[in-house]
């Protein structure tokens, strides 16, 4: 991520943040060391997952659960746990990378 | 014009008095030695409908100063007290308070801190806040805890930075003396009306979204730091400012040291708080005996009044500090480095020696004080000699 610097004397009092959604621009997925998987054919779309998201990061329609939004999720962990299906695995996120690699490479 | 009345009040009653007419938006307290007292005056005139003060019972001094935090960032006028262990279990905070630049009144009844347990004053307590970023005023008296209290209210939100007022526990918390005290309008009018927009991002303000307590990568931490060293040095000239605002309403002119005797002593003792007065008294005893002594008393703690302090001790010949406190570090007592640092930017560094007194709330006397002069001339002159700064005054062999 590449953003300005700015000199001591810019930065604002006490050092807060002067505008609103800060949390959309810090891409804090880069955190996760586990991601979680979702089997579809599992899923129910109950849409506990979406409740109990601490990072908000599981978009969902009134009926739908979609794919994870790996920008944010940190890999937790709590939507596995509290899956009632059992349809999410947490998968080591190196894995995963070592295999979109090896495709990559073919 | 200012109306005032002289009336024979406690320490404790005064700081509620001066809390009670400047009507904080939010007090957050938990009780401790020998700050209990005032919070119960104060809940007398918060259970009266005389403020309009809401008091937030919490439950314990880490989150009296979270709440404070909070209800300043959200822009309301906020006071909280405490006492010996009370103030460390606050520490913490003090530090998020001031960073976040948040004004905030804090009453720190001098108080020692365990073990052994001792309620008593002494100033270890403050001496935890040294570094915290707080600006610090001490108060001798009862009158100077009244005035100090709408001083700081000021002081502080001019600065955007907490302030803390001390004074000392027992001694002048619960010790009954005649205080002038102002009208209510007068000090209402001193320290203004409370406003969130007298800081400039209140949470309160939802039209204008802010963070407060984000992260500061090592990118961007030493810039926020450096930009709060700028500014806490900007401190002495809104403390001076507030002082000549405040000569006009209670015709006392204060400064950040208070000189006794000073312009031809070749001895200076220097101590803070309620010892002030037993300084002077026995600087008159060693002035009718001839000897050419003066006493320093330090009301502005924080930041230190290094370059006042330093043109006071130009050309005496020796300075005993008398600290109410231990640092235990091999060097000295708290204030004792402070003056050391004074004495090295003054034109004749004058020898310096440092005592330890009162500590746990032990009675000063004159004797005690003649001996630290007596002594530090002595070592001065060659007479004696010494293998430390630091010596303890009381202490029973």
């Amino acid at each position: 991520m590449s953003y300005e610097l700015k000199p001591w004397h810019e930065i604002p009092v006490g050092s807060i943040v002067p505008e609103a959604g800060s949390s959309k621009v810090n891409k804090t997925g880069s955190w996760r060391m586990l991601r979680p998987v979702l089997n579809y054919d599992k899923c129910t779309h109950c849409l506990i997952c979406w409740i109990f998201c601490p990072d908000d990061s599981i978009p969902v329609s009134p009926k739908e659960r979609f794919e994870t939004d790996f920008d944010y999720c940190k890999g937790c962990g709590i939507c596995a746990v509290e899956c009632p299906y059992n349809a999410l695995e947490m998968v080591p996120e190196m894995e995963i990378k070592l295999k979109e690699l090896e495709e990559q490479l073919g | 014009m200012a109306q005032k009345k002289v009336i024979a009040l406690t320490g404790n009653q005064a700081a509620a008095e001066a809390m009670r007419q400047i009507n904080f938006d939010i007090a957050a307290v938990y009780p401790i030695s020998p700050q209990t007292e005032l919070m119960g005056f104060f809940a007398e005139y918060v259970a009266n409908g005389e403020v309009d003060t809401e008091m937030i019972a919490v439950d314990g001094e880490h989150s009296a100063m979270a709440a404070c935090i909070g209800a300043a960032a959200a822009g309301a006028r906020v006071i909280t007290a405490s006492a010996g262990p009370g103030i460390a279990y606050m520490v913490e905070n003090l530090y998020v308070a001031s960073g976040m630049r948040l004004p905030i009144v804090l009453l720190d009844v001098n108080r020692a801190l365990s073990a052994p347990l001792s309620i008593h004053c002494d100033h270890a307590d403050s001496m935890l806040t040294r570094d915290t970023s707080w600006i610090s005023l001490f108060s001798e008296n009862a009158q100077e805890a009244y005035h100090n209290i709408i001083m700081a209210t000021k002081i502080s939100e001019k600065a955007l930075f907490p302030i803390i007022v001390n004074y000392d526990g027992y001694i002048v918390s619960h010790s009954i003396e005649d205080v002038e005290i102002l009208d209510d309008e007068t000090v209402r009018n001193f320290v203004g009306p409370s406003d969130i927009h007298r800081i400039p991002y209140p949470l309160l303000d939802v039209k204008k979204p802010v963070t407060y307590g984000a992260t500061a990568q090592p990118d961007y931490y030493t810039e926020c730091k450096y930009q709060q060293h700028v500014d806490f040095l900007k401190v002495y000239d809104i403390v001076r400012e507030v002082f000549n605002e405040f000569a006009e309403i209670a015709d006392v002119k204060y400064d950040f040291i208070e000189e006794y005797k000073t312009e031809d002593a070749e001895y200076i003792g220097i101590s803070m708080g309620s010892s002030f007065g037993t300084l002077k008294d026995v600087v008159d005893i060693l002035r009718n005996q001839g000897k050419k002594v003066g006493a320093i008393k330090i009301r502005l703690f924080r930041p230190f009044p290094v370059k006042e302090l330093a043109e006071a001790l130009s050309n005496a010949k020796g300075v005993a500090v008398l600290d109410r406190a231990d640092s235990f570090d091999g060097i000295g007592g708290p204030l004792f480095k402070d003056v050391s640092t004074a004495v090295m930017m003054s034109q004749n560094r004058p020898f310096i020696h440092n005592f330890i007194y009162g500590l746990g709330g032990r009675e000063v006397k004159e004797e005690d004080f003649l001996k630290a002069f007596d002594r530090l001339e002595r070592l001065e002159k060659g007479i004696e000699t010494r293998d430390r700064f630091v010596e303890y005054l009381q202490v029973r062999e």
